[in-house]
């Protein structure tokens, strides 16, 4: 495979295991660890893999058009900086998947666990591949999006689902920040390519619109890197499985922001609005992260603040704007990923242990796990910067930059202060958590008694610390090479020099080192005492929480200001509402007449009028009239009346040279009228005259206004089909589709070569709909409680019972079936003269008026008169109609028809036709389009009688749960 | 002139549905949502002009001309619109039904005026 499919491969694989593991039978925890496993170390060996390509020839590309006019196309990118990412997110997954095998419960539902994790590797692989920047924003919604059900995977406890939504709420808001950001990069530039936006730094800087680009960018970047102010929500999302959190908390999630300023370090960073907003931001995230974690009892809290701590670290680096501290920025992402991936995951063994992650009721547990401590050791060790561990050469490279002078402000001059002391805090909380948890006296009342983990549950802390280590002892033979590779990524070519060992001589940042160790270890023995009192929160703070700031303007935004809307601008009353609708369409289908002037009628001579159509017109309206006047007190009146107005419409349109059209409005017709017939039993008696004399002045004034907007709305829309009627045909699409009907779609009848060729896809998407709402009518009548009043048997069918109980020789339901028995053959006997009929629609419909949707209401139709005939029962024993089977197979024929064009190489619905040369028959055009009218045909059939038989049903249920109701009695 | 009358027919269509779709019961409303739709259906076939005896089907297999046919694209926008509108009136139909079951009343508001 070249190296593009390969990149490409590695993208779509963690989805494709997702979607795989969520088949999985819920407690399939083996079988989930295996694939999550495979997936990741196949990514890991897949990035690997495209290394020495990277490394030598530049980045991977690969390009897939989509958009291109917008300028959106599929884009990946394999740069130095994306493949140290993406070697962190599979090489960290690979063991954070090993780690959750052994910590997840038997009871819990694990496939669904590696679903989540899975794709969330996926949509982070997403994010550091992508060429394209929308793209990219797209991938950062995903990850906010699986980050909320992984930290919300233990639904059934209240911190799980309140932590997963504020994680969501202000990582998403983050990221509609940083899409906006990106729309704003793309005006400037002219393109949302990453390389085309790297190559315009100076453009970017130059605009007007750098600054609110800049803001917004930095929006999402600190959202999603817990940057303060928006720290708050990563103490939070604590209440996630442990391995989620050492993955979403170390290598992923929190790093995307980071990966995101990287991104756009070239391009952005450097100027003064860049150095005073990120440097102050990740300030006082530093020290405030690490102040917090020092006062944390709980285990995984003072990891949580020391990350915070930690990406303000790497976030004032990347502000600083020097391209040493951005070389610096990325190694200590890097050694940050693998120590605090280490250490949460000792934190979990601890909490899988012992039962508690409470530094208040952990001491001591050296004795029992030795191993797992020493481990934890080194890695606390590592993340205070304890030499010969890697977390000291980054924090080293770290007090560098703060000494050097970047814009010689008062806030730069203060830096190297800040770092020392912000160094100081780290070497106190990493005390804390090893004489806090593995010394002391013997812990006292945990469940029962802790000891060494699973041997594979502990490998991956064996590897992380291992790394620590090599990194720390050897870093230029060691990491050197893939730094190198990742900063020529970053910077765009401009290599700084930089030197990586251990070793620098005497030096200021060494002297810092030293300060801090000293300073941190003198601050714990100072501290102790106050620590083990057992106090929650870290003194000062303790009462400004972003927490209930968060929830507070949440509550205020979704709940009161919603409720004072509602109460101020809303209405439960619907006539209000359509009034002003309406109101409003007339107002708008007025304007062009006012705003343009006076607007004529067109030029165009009329038609000669034909008398028939005056007067079939004159019945039409009339019609219309009586039925608005009747609807209210004579239902059934009214809907012979609405069926004249339908009739008159038919014969408009075969007048008027549309027979496709007459056909299919006769034959809809017919199934609304039965329908509607249906529907009329279960609705209220209506009693006239409610008013005595004459209705109240509200009423009246009421029925004025309404009557003034119907006939203002009836009036504007008149003069505007008269005025559109009177003007020529403009040059439209039309001609397109009358030159090359037959030429390419292979049928004369050129309305139904649009509907099934041309535009396929909306009919596709338009049986979609009638699919879905006969599904919904038939959901909602499966609950359907008829009123009271309703249940009861009709008043005629009640005579014609009793006539039949009081007659000795007649049993119940004869007289309808002496009423019906001619009809009732006769109607029999219709149903394959109709069913030929709907065939015979169908057959020609691409050739002559026809075609799926009419010969689809027509077979519905044959079905509806059997039921009319016989009645329910007797149909249903003789024939088996399933409606669902009919709508299932429409769907998958006309999808599959669409589809089947990949095959061939084409896009979705192409069709193909030819003439078959039949036997005695002859010619007969054999069109792909004519599979994709017989999906449509089977679709309408399907869904046309759904609705018909779930209405005509009711009467059969609700008799029987009459009579249930009655023998109950 | 046929224009003419057929301007008047869609307006008058269109007048009645609205005079009903304001009315307070729901029957009157699905009727008049019905007499809106042959509206809206008319106007927008009516886009294609008023054209006698042409329909849009080619005699022969030879390419048509535009000038000697109707236009067929209102023709086969209107023609999903009716049976989507046909959709529209089952759902509406049964929603209608549902909430009259689950309310006691056929007013649009779910409940009878004060």
């Amino acid at each position: 495979m070249s190296h593009e499919t390969l990149l490409l491969v590695a993208l779509i694989l963690p989805f494709a295991g997702s979607l795989l593991a969520g088949f999985l039978p819920t407690h399939a925890r083996n079988a989930a660890a295996v694939l999550a496993g495979s997936v990741s170390v196949a990514g890991s060996a897949i990035v690997v893999w495209l290394y020495a390509s990277v490394a030598d020839d530049g980045p991977v590309r690969l390009w897939i058009d989509w958009l291109p006019t917008l300028g959106l196309d599929f884009t990946l990118r394999l740069d130095g900086l994306a493949w140290l990412f993406a070697i962190l997110i599979f090489g960290i997954g690979a063991l954070v998947v090993l780690y959750a095998r052994y910590y997840m419960s038997r009871e819990d539902p694990v496939p669904r666990f590696f679903s989540f994790l899975l794709a969330f590797m996926g949509s982070m692989v997403g994010i550091v591949v992508s060429g394209n920047l929308v793209q990219m924003v797209f991938f950062w919604e995903l990850t906010s999006l699986f980050s909320f059900l992984l930290i919300g995977y233990w639904h059934h406890t209240a911190a799980a689902r309140d932590g997963a939504r504020m994680a969501l709420t202000v990582t998403a808001t983050g990221g509609l920040c940083l899409l906006v950001g990106v729309l704003l990069i793309g005006r400037i530039v002219g393109s949302y390519d990453v390389d085309q936006i790297l190559a315009s730094g100076e453009l970017l800087r130059d605009s007007d619109l750098y600054v609110p680009a800049l803001v917004l960018v930095l929006l999402g970047a600190f959202t999603k890197s817990a940057q303060f102010p928006f720290h708050f929500w990563l103490p939070h999302a604590m209440a996630a499985p442990t391995p989620v959190s050492a993955y979403l908390h170390s290598a992923t999630m929190v790093k995307a922001g980071i990966f995101l300023m990287m991104r756009l370090w070239p391009v952005m960073a450097g100027t003064d609005a860049w150095f005073y907003t990120v440097v102050p931001a990740g300030l006082v995230t530093l020290l405030l992260g690490a102040f917090a974690a020092i006062y944390q009892q709980d285990l995984k809290g003072l990891l949580a603040y020391s990350t915070i701590s930690h990406l303000g670290l790497i976030t004032l680096l990347l502000g600083l704007g020097s391209p040493l501290a951005a070389v610096a920025a990325i190694f200590h992402t890097l050694n940050h990923a693998i120590f605090k991936a280490s250490l949460f995951m000792a934190a979990g063994i601890i909490d899988h242990e012992t039962g508690t992650r409470d530094l208040r009721k952990l001491s001591g547990l050296y004795r029992y796990m030795p191993f797992t401590a020493s481990l934890a050791m080194v890695a606390a060790a590592a993340m205070a910067g304890v030499p010969l561990l890697n977390g000291f050469i980054s924090k080293e490279m770290f007090f560098a930059e703060a000494v050097a002078d970047h814009t010689g402000s008062l806030l730069d001059d203060s830096l190297p202060y800040w770092a020392t002391l912000a160094g100081v805090f780290s070497v106190t909380y990493s005390l804390r958590f090893i004489f806090g948890v593995f010394f002391g006296p013997p812990p006292v009342g945990l469940a029962h008694r802790p000891h060494e983990p699973a041997h594979w549950m502990r490998f991956p802390i064996e590897l992380l610390v291992l790394i620590c280590l090599m990194i720390g002892i050897a870093p230029g033979v060691t990491v050197g090479p893939f730094l190198a590779t990742a900063v020529k990524g970053t910077l765009d070519g401009t290599v700084p020099y930089y030197s990586l060992a251990v070793w620098h001589g005497f030096t200021l940042p060494l002297l810092m080192s030293f300060i801090a160790l000293a300073g941190g270890v003198a601050l714990y023995l100072a501290l102790r005492r106050y620590l083990d009192s057992g106090i929650e929160g870290p003194p000062l703070l303790r009462e400004l929480k972003g927490q209930r700031i968060f929830e507070k303007v949440l509550v205020t935004l979704s709940w009161q200001w919603a409720r004072a809307a509602e109460a101020t601008l809303g209405t439960r009353r619907l006539q209000a509402q359509m009034r002003i609708v309406v109101a409003l369409a007339v107002v708008a289908a007025l304007s062009p007449f006012i705003v343009g002037g006076a607007v004529g009628t067109g030029g165009l001579p009329g038609t000669r009028v034909a008398p028939g159509f005056a007067i079939l017109w004159a019945i039409g309206i009339a019609c219309a009239l009586s039925a608005a006047y009747q609807a209210k007190y004579h239902r059934f009146a009214a809907l012979v009346l609405v069926g004249g107005s339908g009739l008159v419409t038919c014969v408009t349109f075969v007048w008027l040279s549309a027979p496709d059209l007459a056909v299919t409005q006769l034959l809809v017709e017919i199934v609304t009228t039965v329908l509607l017939l249906l529907g009329l039993r279960w609705l209220p008696k209506r009693i006239e005259n409610v008013y005595p004399s004459r209705p109240p002045l509200p009423v009246l004034l009421r029925r004025y206004i309404d009557f003034a907007i119907a006939c203002g709305l009836g009036g504007v829309m008149a003069f505007l089909s008269y005025c559109l009627m009177t003007r020529p045909l403009p040059q439209s699409v039309s001609r397109f589709f009358v030159e090359n009907a037959y030429a390419e779609g292979g049928g004369t009848n050129i309305v139904n070569v649009i509907l099934v060729d041309f535009r396929a896809f909306d009919t596709m998407g338009e049986i979609v709909v009638l699919c879905l709402a006969g599904l919904t009518v038939f959901a909602l009548l499966r609950r359907f409680r008829p009123a009271p009043e309703s249940i009861e048997s009709p008043e005629q069918q009640r005579i014609q019972d009793a006539y039949d109980e009081a007659a000795p020789d007649r049993t119940l339901g004869d007289t309808v079936t002496d009423y019906m028995l001619i009809p009732r053959l006769i109607m029999n006997w219709l149903f394959p003269v109709i069913a030929v009929m709907a065939v015979y629609l169908f057959m020609r419909g691409h050739d002559l008026p026809g075609g799926g949707f009419a010969a689809g209401v027509t077979l519905s139709i044959a079905f509806i008169v059997q039921y009319m005939a016989s009645g329910t029962r007797w149909v249903e024993d003789h024939l088996r109609v399933l409606p669902l089977r009919w709508m299932g197979a429409g769907l998958l024929i006309s999808a599959g028809t669409g589809a089947g064009s990949f095959w061939f190489g084409y896009p979705f619905l192409t069709s193909h036709f030819q003439y078959l040369d039949i036997p005695f028959i002859g010619k007969v055009p054999a069109a792909s389009a004519l599979l994709f009218d017989l999906g449509v045909f089977a679709l309408v059939v399907g869904a046309t009688v759904l609705v018909l038989i779930a209405l005509a049903h009711q009467s059969l249920r609700s008799n029987r749960a009459a009579q249930a109701a009655e023998g109950g009695e | 002139m046929m224009e003419m009358i057929l301007s008047i027919g869609i307006g008058v269509f269109a007048a009645s549905g609205v005079w009903l779709l304001l009315r307070p019961r729901t029957y009157q409303v699905i009727i008049g949502l019905s007499l809106i739709s042959y509206a809206v259906n008319l106007f927008i076939f009516s886009m294609g002009r008023v054209r006698i005896d042409v329909p849009p089907v080619l005699k022969s297999g030879a390419p048509g001309d535009p000038a000697t046919l109707a236009d067929p694209m209102p023709q086969a926008l209107v023609l999903t619109a009716i049976v989507i509108g046909f959709a529209m009136t089952a759902l509406f139909l049964v929603v209608l039904l549902a909430a009259r079951g689950r309310t006691g009343t056929d007013h649009v508001d779910g409940r009878e005026p004060d």
